[in-house]
């Protein structure tokens, strides 16, 4: 399925936007959350997979279903590896830093479970972007 | 699903802690109790702003107001006034130094411009291993711009226009690069991406193939379109093995959306790109190396000119590029050279990746526009110097560069202020050094560094780094002769002077700053015989204070060669000969008489 114009480039991004829009204004037309996680080598080395795999683990246990899971690269913020955000509709999303296997389980019980967000493990965006 | 309604965040960063915000978040939480609305509002401590010169910092979520300076009595103020009757408290916004107005949201604060990223926008924002997130964030619509509506002449103006300039190193205008492989007869032509990333402390190159793949296969399908080009060619260190998996998948993801192949954007244009694996030698990444090892020859340097834009892979026009200059080309094509040469100095555009290492708080990477001074870097962005320490350098360049003093923590940043106060840009390490650090051994490291990567084929670079390297192994170890200052320098000029490539011609940078801004280090060391931070093992000489001393015995009981004596409740003395500076005694003494060297 090669694309052959601008249009037909657009038309992907149309059907994509919808996706990762919740990642910077939080609004999304669909009712699901989003936990991106920092996988880039800098990440991983920190522990990144063990996050990962708790945060698939503790989905599966809690049986949520309208979450989604994303692997993205390298934020920056490598004094806090790993790095997860959390995008929910309606909300800001919040990112957190320094997330262990532990971390990511309080996350998803306290965070998306329960709407409350983790002192400590909370980093604030310092940047803008082209 | 949420139960609070609102977040106070309260900067609990190193240097925030000790500007009372615990303070401020107990006092915040307690108002919010009288009032009533701890059930609905909370208060959570978080990581660093970054902007710690303005802290401790409160934010409120969710209308993102931010104030600045907060006192712990100021909270009473912030939850009658603002969360309960919904008024800004004015007085604790920040003021715009320039715009002398105060701003409420931290987006529009000029403070958070201090990070732009251009090169960087993607990474973390979406999935590498899924091309759907790159178009959604307009990838490759600049490919299909560039192809559809505008001539390469017209793609070579708006690079020229724009002011960029490579980020490998040298800092050579793209445009014009692009340019020259353009004008050269012949259409078999290349375009290099070096993916090499030699210098020990950078990585933002790798975080941008690992975060962001695809815009460097757009930005070379750009280059090769404006040059000439039909084949691309990524020369990639072995080392960086996710980067490799996330390019081929991008590659391959490419090519079956027909973005990389024989009709792209159904204009008839050809491109593909392949990978091209190094084994991680530092003079790799000198260009000429580079081509060389991609055709399969030895990766040494030759004489430029020819330069490879005139005769380069297999003797043809070539431009070679860096990553990270690679990352800037597609918004500069849809933001347009004006958006790209509004940013920055004068004469150095755009923004600069910056990976952040060393003793500073906040390690990581950042991107700032060109002209940020080191002090914001270091101390908003960064954090500060980790334990409240003091800052003594900061290396930029890499082995090729040099070191940069309190003295110009204040000077804007660019290619060329960085070259005239005896450093470079580099690729972007920025290695940051505290009191503790002796500036000899730094100097040494990077001469171990250089003069083993050095290629050998000329002989300055070969035996004259060698030269250095012995010289400062011996200052480090007191043996130390007071010609050697003279010699290092002698050396020093000459080897930039004479050796063939760029490796040779900065490796004696970090010794000859070194000895510019710390020379009185040097002396001690050679003189004195002393490390003046007490880095140098072989120089440091443990001591016992007799004022302090109270004849414990405790020092004299761990020393694991016996080298302290004294009776009990008589002062002790070391036997500096012996002392082998394993610093027990300094740990065991509890009345602070054992003196570090
Ligand atoms: C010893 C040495 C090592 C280099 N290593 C790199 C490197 O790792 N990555 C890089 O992009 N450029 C490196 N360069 C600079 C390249 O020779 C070349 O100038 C650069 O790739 C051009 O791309 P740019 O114009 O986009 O900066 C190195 C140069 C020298 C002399
Ligand atoms: S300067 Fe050093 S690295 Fe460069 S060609 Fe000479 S020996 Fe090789
Ligand atoms: S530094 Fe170690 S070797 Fe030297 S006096 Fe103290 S305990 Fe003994």
């Amino acid at each position: 399925m090669a694309i052959k114009s601008l249009d037909e480039l657009k038309k992907i991004r149309d059907n994509s936007l919808k996706k990762v829009n919740l990642r910077e204004s939080g609004e999304n037309g669909e009712e699901i959350i989003e936990m991106m996680v920092g996988m880039a080598t800098c990440g991983i080395a920190a522990g990144a997979r063990e996050t990962l795999n708790a945060i698939l683990d503790e989905i599966e246990a809690k049986g949520i279903k309208n979450i989604r899971v994303v692997q993205v690269g390298c934020m920056g913020y490598c004094h806090s590896e790993p790095t997860v955000q959390v995008n929910m509709p309606g909300h800001e999303p919040i990112l957190y830093g320094n997330v262990s296997a532990k971390v990511a389980k309080d996350i998803i019980e306290k965070h998306i479970l329960n709407g409350e967000l983790l002192d400590e493990n909370i980093l604030i965006k310092t940047f803008n972007k082209a | 699903m949420a139960r609070y309604r609102s977040h106070i965040m309260v900067c609990g960063g190193t240097g925030c802690v000790s500007a009372e915000s615990e303070a401020i978040i107990e006092n915040l939480k307690a108002e919010l109790k009288s009032h009533g609305y701890d059930n609905e509002i909370k208060v959570v401590k978080t990581g660093c702003f970054g902007f710690c010169g303005q802290g401790p910092i409160v934010k409120v979520h969710p209308e993102n107001v931010f104030y600045v300076k907060v006192k712990p009595e100021d909270a009473k103020e912030i939850i009658e006034e603002h969360i309960i009757k919904g008024r800004r408290v004015e007085r604790l916004l920040y003021e715009e130094p320039m715009l002398k107005e105060k701003l409420d949201e931290s987006s529009k604060m000029n403070f958070y411009k201090k990070q732009y990223r251009i090169a960087l926008r993607n990474c973390g924002l979406i999935n590498p291993e899924d091309v759907n997130e790159y178009i959604a964030f307009r990838g490759y619509e600049a490919l299909g711009q560039v192809l559809t509506e505008m001539t390469p002449e017209e793609v070579l103006k708006v690079m020229k226009d724009s002011g960029l300039r490579g980020r490998g190193g040298g800092g050579f205008p793209t445009g014009l690069k692009w340019e020259f492989t353009a004008k050269q007869p012949g259409n078999e032509k290349y375009i290099m991406c070096n993916a090499d990333e030699g210098d020990p402390g950078a990585f933002m190159d790798r975080s941008i193939l690992e975060g962001d793949p695809h815009t460097i296969l757009e930005a070379m399908a750009i280059g090769g379109y404006a040059t000439g080009a039909n084949h691309g060619i990524i020369y990639i260190r072995a080392e960086y093995p996710l980067a490799i998996k996330r390019l081929d998948i991008a590659i391959e993801q490419a090519r079956e959306l027909g973005l990389l192949g024989d009709d792209i954007f159904g204009t008839g244009f050809k491109f593909d790109i392949e990978l091209k694996y190094g084994a991680g030698a530092f003079v790799c990444g000198e260009e000429t190396a580079l081509i060389h090892s991609v055709e399969g020859a030895r990766g040494e340097p030759t004489k430029k000119p020819p330069f490879p834009s005139v005769e380069g892979y297999r003797g043809k026009p070539t431009s070679v590029n860096n990553v990270e200059t690679f990352a800037n080309v597609p918004p500069i094509i849809l933001k347009g050279s004006e958006w790209f040469s509004s940013i920055g100095t004068e004469k150095s555009k755009g923004t600069k990746v910056f990976a952040l290492a060393g003793k500073v708080n906040n390690v990581g990477l950042v991107e700032v526009p060109m002209g940020t001074t080191l002090r914001e870097i270091i101390y908003d962005i960064g954090g500060g110097i980790m334990d409240g320490k003091d800052f003594k350098a900061v290396q930029t360049g890499g082995p090729s560069g040099g070191v940069i003093t309190v003295a110009d923590l204040d000077t804007p940043i660019d290619y060329e202020s960085l070259k005239a106060i005896g450093s470079m840009m580099g690729s972007g390490g920025m290695i940051v050094m505290d009191e503790d650090d002796c500036m000899v051994n730094i100097a040494k490291f990077y001469l171990e560094f250089t003069q083993d990567e050095s290629c050998g084929k000329c002989t300055p670079c070969r035996i004259g780094t060698k030269r250095m390297y012995e010289i400062l192994a011996r200052i480090t170890e007191g043996e130390g002769k007071p010609e050697d200052i003279d010699n290092l320098k002698q050396l020093g000029e000459m080897i930039k002077n004479t050796a063939l490539c760029g490796l040779g011609q900065t490796a004696p940078n970090p010794v000859l700053s070194t000895l510019h801004y710390f020379r009185n280090e040097y002396e001690a060391h050679i003189k004195d015989k002393r490390c003046l931070t007490g880095s140098c093992k072989a120089l440091s000489k443990y001591s016992i204070d007799p004022d302090k001393c109270i004849g414990c015995t405790a020092c004299a009981r761990v020393c694991p060669v016996d080298c302290i004596s004294g009776k009990v409740k008589e002062v002790h003395v070391i036997d500096a000969e012996k002392c082998i500076a394993c610093g027990a005694c300094y740990d065991a003494c509890k009345f602070d008489a054992v003196i570090k060297p």
